[in-house]
């Protein structure tokens, strides 16, 4: 029983925590690696990119809202999402319309093009900021829980609770069907085969006829979308405020570099690894252990929680330090 | 060129007038207002600033303000969090619209960077309505800085009253990790420990994330009865507090000053019940009078520091009706006098009556909102309101 007790903790703190965090990690960092991959920079406006497309599936989501169309228990973001998806593809094929082509017809360095998102990012932050404004907003609605502690623990009879909130499930059950398609696409689809092409060897593709403007498109197709949704399910499960997302870019550029860069199935990993890494280091282990049967003085925490933003800086230097190329050998799809 | 020197002469005359244009319209008095209308507290601040304009303008009305002048609120950010931001916004006011005095500013972090910065080194007065940090009692203020809201030393001893008197004897402490919440919460643990209670833990959250899962689970270990969380209602606290409850690691919670706020209602719904809670805030015919006055300019009175602002607005005009001035210095050495006894006593709607006994050349006592009565180096006594939360609703079970 007191094992079970642990188990239980554990779970609700740590292990139910960290999947979400993680999926949404790892739906973010494939769009970054997806974009280094193929357009060969490190894309810092993703973030923003991210918190563009929640902010048109919010205001969706409220417009949807009052003419009163909900999804009943389901949150009615998942039905505004396609549309935010949709506002936040126009917007990034605008933008490589408008900055990022200029410098690869240029043939300009990776850092140039680096430098060019990082103003971009600011572009974008500074459009979201304007239009929703700086602060917290939240848009779930529907049920919150699937189980609630309380009910958890009449089923049960333990002493302690598990709750599962509907966004944790749903952002799990999304994340395995996106992560599950855009594998599909890539490996058996003629597109995505081309996309993995141009990213292998990039004048061995346009020697065999591949479009390079079509992988690029289908490219910012794709990562705008994966934004989205990740930036969604993370807004339904905490909550949307721009400076979030913005400060997101540093895990999910972790998770990014520490599966390898340009390694999709890398990038899902490192969310993962990233994800738990945070939790576990900072979570106080005093009471799961006393349920162990040990009895432990303080609190056996390994960090405080203030620093849970330096550990994904911490894995970012050992990983660049014992294995830069990443868990996957990174550097092409 | 005789053209030119037309011109010239043209334009040093306009000067000229306008020079004694400004110098006729002397009788204006301007008054920084400097608040965080923007970050974690915009939703109070602005009836706090509507508060004090009220002072201002019901000193106005009664058109007994020395000869006649008139006070004008010039209103400033104080962003709350951002110091930088703050002294930009009070160096602005004290040189570009050169107020006689500042009411404010609001968060304690802000108000010390602002004390040490701008008011002391130009000699301006600061009355702040909710700086209640207790390192704000031992700054090297030069007697410019008042506050007619009490430190959270006092307010740490009141929540441990409430607490011991439910026979709470186990609690957790979430704090904001600024320079408020470390003061509140060292006050809190202090007197909970005296008291005999146990404090599992004592750890800050950060403003402004989004998640709050790793800092509830590490509260969760330590355990307690009640959750203490002295934070911001549109802020941490609030993140905190869900957390919590999504979690199941905590069912009641009581909470610090900065957590009162019907968005904190909203936000959490029926599991906040039975929460309880302090307040700075009095009872008696103080703020029966402010109720109806607040009630009429359209603010609500029972919105956190709704009554300290008036008293701050109501200090600095009868400060300097009684200094004869709007001289800087002046009504530092009048504040005082007018704060505190002897005299008549002064409510909030009577500052016509307090205006013309200083002209009369006595004394007047201001009792105001909050039964204002300064010790030490410029600070309030200060009462406190006990609250529960039930219903929906704050409830009010007495006053400490």
């Amino acid at each position: 029983m007191d094992f079970l007790n642990a188990l239980v903790m554990f779970a609700n703190f740590v292990f139910l925590p960290g999947l979400a965090y993680g999926a949404q990690l790892a739906l973010g960092a494939l769009g970054i690696t997806l974009v280094f991959g193929i357009l060969r920079f490190s894309n810092f406006a993703h973030g923003d990119l991210m918190a563009f497309g929640t902010m048109i599936t919010i205001l969706v989501t409220w417009w949807l809202i009052g003419m009163g169309v909900t999804l009943g228990p389901l949150p009615t973001a998942l039905l505004a999402l396609p549309i935010g998806i949709v506002g936040a593809v126009i917007m990034a094929l605008i933008i490589d319309r408008t900055v990022f082509r200029f410098y690869r017809q240029q043939r300009s360095a990776s850092i140039v093009l680096v430098m060019a998102s990082v103003g971009v990012m600011f572009i974008l932050n500074g459009i979201v900021r304007l239009v929703i404004g700086p602060n917290e907003q939240r848009f779930a609605d529907g049920e919150r829980f699937l189980i609630t502690v309380r009910e958890f623990r009449e089923w049960t009879g333990l002493a302690e609770g598990l709750a599962i909130r509907l966004p944790v499930a749903i952002t799990v059950v999304v994340a395995v069907v996106v992560v599950v398609a855009l594998f599909w696409f890539l490996t058996y689809s003629r597109t995505g085969k081309a996309m993995r092409a141009y990213s292998d060897n990039e004048d061995l593709a346009l020697l065999s006829g591949i479009d390079p403007d079509k992988v690029v498109r289908v490219t910012w197709v794709i990562a705008a979308a994966l934004a989205t949704i990740a930036g969604v399910l993370y807004g339904l499960d905490k909550s949307f405020r721009p400076f979030t997302y913005f400060q997101l870019l540093l895990p999910m550029f972790a998770a990014a570099i520490v599966g390898g860069i340009g390694q999709p199935i890398g990038a899902i990993a490192g969310g993962f690894v990233v994800a738990f890494s945070e939790v576990t280091l900072t979570y106080a282990y005093k009471r799961v252990l006393e349920y162990l049967g040990f009895a432990p003085e303080g609190l056996v925490q390994l960090l405080s929680t203030e620093y849970k933003f330096a550990i994904s800086f911490v894995i970012l230097v050992i990983v660049l330090l014992i294995r830069p190329t990443g868990i996957f050998r990174g550097r092409v799809l | 060129m005789s053209n030119f020197r037309k011109i010239f002469a043209a334009s040093v005359a306009g000067a000229a007038l306008l020079a004694a244009g400004a110098a006729s319209a002397q009788e204006e008095i301007n008054v920084g207002i400097i608040l965080g209308f923007t970050g974690p507290l915009e939703s109070i601040t602005p009836s706090m600033a509507a508060s004090a304009e009220l002072a201002f303008s019901e000193v106005n009305e009664s058109g007994l303000l020395l000869d006649g002048a008139t006070l004008t609120p010039v209103r400033a950010d104080s962003t709350c969090i951002d110091n930088a931001a703050a002294s930009a916004a009070a160096e602005r006011l004290v040189t570009t619209d050169n107020v006689s005095a500042i009411m404010g500013a609001d968060c304690s972090g802000v108000t010390i960077g602002i004390a040490n910065s701008v008011a002391v080194p130009n000699g301006v007065v600061m009355v702040s309505p909710s700086a209640t940090s207790p390192a704000l009692t031992d700054i090297d203020d030069n007697g410019y800085f008042f506050r007619t809201a009490p430190s959270d030393a006092r307010q740490g001893v009141v929540l441990t009253e409430v607490l011991t008197s439910q026979d709470i004897t186990s609690v957790a402490v979430s704090y904001t990790n600024n320079d408020y919440g470390k003061g509140f919460s060292d006050a809190f643990v202090a007197a909970f420990e005296e008291a005999g209670g146990t404090v599992t833990i004592a750890a800050p959250h950060d403003d402004g994330k989004g998640d709050y899962s790793a800092e509830v689970g590490a509260l969760a270990a330590a355990g307690g009865d009640v959750l203490v969380v002295l934070g911001y209602v549109d802020q941490g606290g609030v993140g905190i507090i869900r957390s919590a409850v999504d979690t199941g690691a905590f069912d009641r919670f009581a909470l610090g000053d900065g957590m009162y706020g019907q968005s904190l209602i909203d936000a959490i719904g029926d599991d906040l019940e039975g929460t309880i809670g302090v307040l700075p805030g009095a009872e008696g015919e103080g703020s029966e009078m402010f109720a109806t006055i607040a009630g009429e300019a359209g603010i609500d009175p029972t919105s956190s520091y709704t009554g300290e602002s008036y008293d701050a607005g109501a200090l600095i005009a009868l400060a300097i009706q009684k200094a004869g001035s709007a001289d800087r210095t002046a009504i530092r050495d009048a504040l005082l006098e007018v704060a505190n006894g002897p005299g008549e006593p002064i409510l909030p709607g009577e500052l016509a009556k307090g205006l013309q006994i200083l002209k009369d050349g006595g004394d007047v006592d201001y009792i105001g909102v909050t039964n204002v009565e300064l010790i030490g180096p410029g600070e309030a006594a200060g009462t406190y309101r006990e609250y529960v939360v039930e219903g929906g609703e704050f409830k009010t079970v007495g006053f400490r």
